[in-house]
């Protein structure tokens, strides 16, 4: 039996396969947080502090929690979408746009729609809102199959026009005209329409960890998640097989759409309540990082969007109680990004060696080119 | 002796992870003489070029240029020292003309500015010094192969190469053009220049060599000249046993038309005619050979046939029936096995297990999936058979096809392939680069698909593959068939004519 | 003269540059026909279309710096709004405004060097590489940044004497601030680096075939750093444009997805100096044209969809003119040396 047959059977070789995988995350975090201290320190603050804020800050009591897990919720959504379309060798950078119309859509659902029960009308916002940001998807999958416009570009254009266009119907046709209202945002939702919160724990999240069993299930164990994993990993060799290629990128731009589209579904039926422009201004490029940061495996998301989310969280107190401008989270990601990006760097700290030939991206193919 | 050698190595060593490319490799160049380094791919010869040239770094050894110890680092190392080298694959930018691939990394200038005047000049005073034609104004892309070898040549004099390194020069030209790069050796040798050529084809060592070295697996085995020796001798010297050069196969069988090509059309990348009106057709239990020199339509006819390419005009009929354009689950679910050109661009996902690369093209049919659930446990028992049947040697099914040497990912297709019940099969170069002992396995294979009743489409640029296999030869030239004859009656000369485009040989009846 | 030879000639020249020569008439007579219509607007449009050019053209310049040599920048957003930020704080704290601009070029150039160093050494992919760049200028510059900072003064306009009075030319071309000029000999002098100089010959040879390069003992990664760093520093001109010479303040993301438009600019110029600068003119007209109808009053379209025009130009234009011209031939493709 080869070296590599035991360490897929024995316990031992079960664990050491898992440390080797999120080493280099955790090696990339460690560093982040080491470098953002030196700039808290530099900049005058305690880090120290700092950290220990922001940690109470999230998980410091039941509010905080909450506070947590409805900010990794939308994370978790984005970072999905983010890995999904890795998977097939595709950058989208577009959750945000998606996120967007999901949002709008779901609230739109949400307080237009009347008779409905509960549960159903909830049903109802959220799958219009996850089909909305999927139509959105659309549309960058198409230009990349049909006239090779790469998705890099397209999708961060697709997101300033939908940041407009939702600003444009949050000011115009769906505005809330209630007396006394002067700013964009649509009425509330309906009672009907809203995703409960049990005490700390939003429904929100569980819906959120479902998507990333399911998106596991697609993506290893279905015919259609070896197609995307084929044209992600071999285009020619996914043609040469007689896999339809462009339908399989347009479907993969759709489905990871889809699942940004529902972040922004449940971000209004089950936090804010209503559509409300610019929430949540990066969470497109947060996705990223989550995608990264978890190794673009679905159930790798979970732990980096928990992540993330607490420095969100917590900021505030931090910023509070330590007097850390917020942003601060803002460079510490970018940090871990840079790190989980370059894992030589890591790797040479860990003093361990390069991991075995996997599945690698490579999202720079194509460019500009058909 | 007193003899000054051009360019000696002594005791190389090189080792890549898991293979010992180089073992103590001693190597001496005369001057003025044309040595041939003859191997089989993989026997080391390129690696040994790579490190005259710079291009890696030897383990242990030590290089002597003009008796004279010498360290090379890199091309620029070997460059100073005279040293040029013209690679297998051309290392032409194709988008520059001939003046500027000829001054790249070595301008002419004037004040800031790039003096091409002088380039060209350079070019002209060159070619016309060396007999070697060419304007100093085309594109590389504009140029047939033969002449880029030859602006590849003119690269190296331009640096003033003493001593010239030619990496299988002859893979992509015809039988004609050879003759004529024999010439310029020739006269190449006369002005002094001391040439190593690279080839794995015995019958052009024989032709043009003052010495023979012989490797194999990463050693010499001795050095020899062509008064010596014979071609037997030397295919024993390369492979380490006597070889049968000739397949072993039965007359053909020829039954009812599996596949049949009419008028067909086909563009390359640059939207250039490269399939120009192919009709032909191929018969149950029978082999055509498509041959020709690389590059004359080979690779647009065979994507064309198997669906991976635009068709512009014409036909292809599987068992008579028109098929779709680019639909390669088509003609897969029709019975069509497919071995394509390269073998880890469209063979294989390398990043996959074998377990995986075997179902690639029936993943989504029982009992590999059930409606949208894949089967593992179907998936990794059909690995296993394959992979005892068709002899991969591999430590598990769940190594990347990656992690194989190249005769083992070609079996990894092969066994894909044939495990389905098939009607045609279509195999461009299911030999290259391989080992000897893979090439025999894989044309007994093929020889076993024809007996079963397969009708086999095979390309091939390597004529004695075309000549042991087919029953009948189509042999294609700028994008045409320009003849189709039997295999038994047609002579390797008039096949080299044809590859030429030459129609003299009238000799040979179209079938 | 009047051969047949000089006639196929001119027959020649007709056919290459007949359908520029025609579009550049139709170009002259419409803008003389506005200039008399309403001079002042008509000034107005083409001054502000040449200044929003610039960021765009900068950026393209060095994107097309970049992938001329095979490596693809997409963190040019990034470059140019954390240079942008550095120029103004400089500029803040020093009261001097062409340390400003030193400033931004620099810190331009530092984070080519980054991004050099991950897609040349480090071999990370170069779209997550460039992502990695935009994330990290979002966040250095939203936790630095202070409310209630003002720059002191910003660039002026350098008007060129006598060249000045000539009508609406004059105005348009000849009465610009330093960077405006600037970014107009960069396009000439990028374009003379690039094809007239060993240098730009052994750049444009690193990204079609850089394994050609490397065996005539060219320095392929040499290449790819200098021109990734050279590449920042234009980027940061670009910035250092936006917050020193076009607004005189800093605000937060305030490139606004110019970066990337530079990319499409980069793409529809065929990633040559002269088509860039083309293609960023045709998006300042945009933005410009955006600019007038905004508050120009004529048209009843909600602000929101007369915002999105450049950014449905850029997607237009990518998917128009994507696969037209050839891009490097090795571009976004690490180079591994052998051995």
């Amino acid at each position: 039996m080869s070296e590599q047959e035991k360490r897929k059977t024995t316990a031992g070789g079960a664990l050491l396969r898992f440390w080797q995988s999120v080493s280099v995350p955790l090696g990339a975090v460690v560093l982040a947080l080491i470098i953002g201290a030196v700039i808290i320190e530099v900049s005058g603050a305690s880090a120290w502090d700092a950290y220990a804020s922001l940690a109470k800050g999230a998980f410091g009591n039941a509010a905080g929690w909450r506070r947590t897990l409805e900010k990794t919720t939308p994370l978790i959504f984005s970072g999905l979408a983010v890995a999904f379309a890795f998977k097939a060798g595709l950058f989208n950078i577009g959750a945000q746009g998606q996120l967007l119309f999901g949002a709008i859509t779901a609230a739109w659902v949400g307080f237009a729609v009347h008779g409905l029960p509960p549960g159903i009308h909830a049903a109802v916002a959220l799958t219009a809102g996850a089909i909305a940001g999927g139509l959105y998807g659309a549309i960058p999958g198409a230009l990349k199959t049909y006239t090779g416009a790469h998705e890099v570009i397209t999708t961060i254009m697709l997101n300033y026009v939908a940041m407009g266009f939702t600003d444009y119907l949050a000011n115009g046709p769906l505005k809330d005209t209630s007396p006394g209202n002067i700013v964009a945002r649509t009425p509330n939702i309906l009672p009907s329409a809203k995703l409960p919160t049990w005490s700390w724990l939003p429904f929100g999240f569980l819906l959120a960890v479902a998507a990333a069993a399911v998106v596991w299930w697609i993506l290893q164990h279905t015919t259609l998640g070896f197609e995307i994993r084929t044209v992600g990993q071999n285009p020619h060799a996914a043609r040469y097989a007689g896999m339809k290629v462009a339908r399989t990128v347009i479907l993969t731009m759709v489905i990871s759409a889809l699942l940004a589209g529902m972040g922004g579904a449940v971000e209004t039926q089950g936090v804010v309540g209503r559509y409300e422009p610019g929430f949540n201004a990066n969470l497109g490029f947060d996705g990223i990082t989550v995608a990264l940061l978890g190794k673009t495996a679905p159930f790798g998301v979970i732990p980096a969007a928990l992540l993330l989310g607490a420095m969100r969280a917590g900021s505030n107190v931090m910023q509070f109680h330590a007097h850390v401008a917020q942003e601060i989270t803002d460079v510490v990601q970018a940090l871990m990004l840079f790190f989980v990006a370059a894992d030589v760097i890591v790797r040479w700290l860990l003093r361990m060696k390069a991991a075995e030939e996997g599945e690698k991206i490579t999202l720079s193919t194509g460019w500009g080119s058909h | 002796m007193s003899e000054v050698l051009a360019l000696e190595v002594r005791n190389i060593v090189k080792r890549f992870p898991g293979v010992l490319a180089n073992d103590h490799v001693n190597f001496a160049l005369r001057k003025g003489e044309v040595h041939a380094l003859l191997g089989e791919n993989g026997a080391g010869k390129t690696t040994l070029m790579n490190i005259i040239y710079g291009l890696y770094h030897p383990d242990e050894g030590e290089i002597f240029v003009n008796g004279e110890k010498v360290t090379i680092d890199s091309p620029h190392d070997a460059i100073r020292l005279g040293i040029g080298m013209v690679h297998q694959h051309f290392m032409l930018v194709p988008v520059f003309t001939v003046a500027e691939n000829l001054i790249l990394g070595a301008e002419p200038t004037k004040g800031w500015t790039l003096n091409l005047d002088a380039a060209r000049e350079a070019v002209r005073r060159l070619s016309e010094q060396y007999g070697l034609e060419v304007d100093p104004d085309e594109v590389i892309e504009d140029m047939p192969v033969g002449v880029q070898q030859r602006v590849e040549i003119l690269k190296a004099l331009y640096r003033d190469a003493k001593v010239l390194v030619l990496d299988e020069p002859t893979a992509v030209l015809t039988p004609q053009e050879v003759e004529e790069l024999f010439v310029i050796m020739r006269q190449l040798t006369e002005r002094g220049v001391s040439i190593i050529f690279i080839t794995h084809k015995l019958k052009e060592v024989m032709a043009i060599a003052d010495h023979i070295t012989v490797m194999r697996r990463g050693k010499v085995v001795g050095t020899t000249t062509p008064a010596e020796t014979n071609e037997q001798g030397l295919a024993a010297m390369m492979v380490g046993r006597e070889v049968v050069l000739q397949v072993e196969k039965s007359p053909a069988k020829p039954k009812d038309v599996v596949l049949e090509v009419k008028d067909l059309v086909v563009e390359d990348e640059r939207h250039l005619v490269a399939v120009d009106g192919v009709s032909f057709e191929v018969r149950e239990g029978e082999i055509l050979g498509v041959a020709g020199v690389q590059g004359n339509g080979q690779t647009e006819l065979v994507e064309a046939i198997t669906g991976l390419r635009h068709i512009r005009g014409g036909k292809v009929l599987l068992r008579g029936k028109p098929t779709p354009e680019r639909n390669p689950r088509y003609l897969i679910e029709h019975g069509m096995a497919h071995i394509p050109e390269d073998r880890q661009k469209h063979g294989l996902v390398l990043s996959y297990t074998i377990a995986d690369n075997l179902v690639l093209c029936t993943y989504y049919k029982p009992p590999f999936a059930h409606g949208l659930q894949r089967n593992q446990a179907a998936i990794v028992e059909n690995a296993q058979k394959l992979v005892g049947q068709f002899d991969v040697r591999t430590p598990s099914i769940f190594t990347t096809a990656g992690s194989l040497s190249g005769g083992n990912q070609q079996k990894v297709i092969v066994a894909r392939e044939f495990s389905r019940p098939i009607k045609l099969l279509v195999a461009n170069q299911p030999t290259r680069g391989l080992d000897v002992g893979s090439i025999e396995y894989i044309h007994k294979r093929i020889i076993s698909m024809r007996d079963q009743g397969a009708a086999v489409l095979l390309v091939s640029a390597e004529l004695d593959e075309i000549t042991s296999l087919a029953d009948r030869i189509a042999v294609m030239y700028h994008g045409k068939i320009v003849a189709v004859v039997d295999a038994d009656k047609v002579t390797r000369t008039e096949l080299g004519l044809l590859m030429a485009g030459s129609k003299i040989a009238e000799a040979a009846p179209a079938v | 003269m009047t051969t047949p030879a000089s006639f196929a000639n001119w027959k020649l020249f007709v056919k290459r540059w007949g359908w520029w020569l025609a579009g550049a008439v139709a170009l002259a007579v419409l803008i003389g026909y506005y200039y008399a219509k309403s001079p002042q607007i008509t000034e107005a449009v083409l001054a502000s279309t040449l200044r929003q050019s610039v960021p765009l053209v900068l950026g393209a310049l060095c994107g097309l710096l970049g992938e001329r040599a095979a490596v693809i920048n997409i963190g040019i957003e990034g470059q140019m709004l954390l240079a942008a930020f550095i120029a103004f704080l400089v500029n803040v704290y020093t009261g001097n405004l062409l340390l400003g601009v030193l400033a931004g070029v620099a810190i331009g150039a530092l984070l080519g060097l980054l991004l050099a160093f991950m897609s040349v050494s480090l071999k990370i992919d170069q779209i997550i590489g460039g992502t990695v760049i935009n994330i990290l200028a979002i966040g250095l510059t939203g936790y630095f940044y202070k409310v209630g900072l003002s720059a002191h003064g910003k660039l002026n306009p350098i008007p060129l004497g006598p060249l000045t009075k000539i009508p609406l030319i004059g105005t348009v071309l000849f009465n610009n601030p330093p960077i405006t000029y600037a970014s107009i000999l960069l396009v000439f002098l990028v374009h003379y680096v690039l094809f007239y100089t060993p240098w730009g010959l052994r750049t444009r040879a690193v990204g079609e075939h850089p394994r050609a390069a490397d065996t005539l003992g060219i320095n392929v990664y040499l290449v790819r750093y200098v021109n990734v760093v050279v590449g920042g520093a234009l980027a940061g001109l670009a910035g250092a444009y936006l917050s020193l010479e076009a607004v005189g303040s800093f605000e937060r993301l305030m490139t606004n997805g110019r970066g990337f438009v530079a990319l499409a600019v980069m793409i529809f110029g065929k990633w040559t100096p002269f088509g860039a600068w083309g293609a960023a003119l045709l998006f300042g007209f945009a933005s410009a044209l955006q600019t007038q109808l905004q508050f120009g009053g004529q048209v009843q379209i909600p602000h929101q969809f007369i915002g999105m025009l450049p950014y449905l130009l850029t997607i237009i234009v990518l998917a128009g003119f994507v696969g037209k011209a050839r891009p490097p031939a090795a571009d976004g493709i690490p180079y591994e040396k052998e051995g």
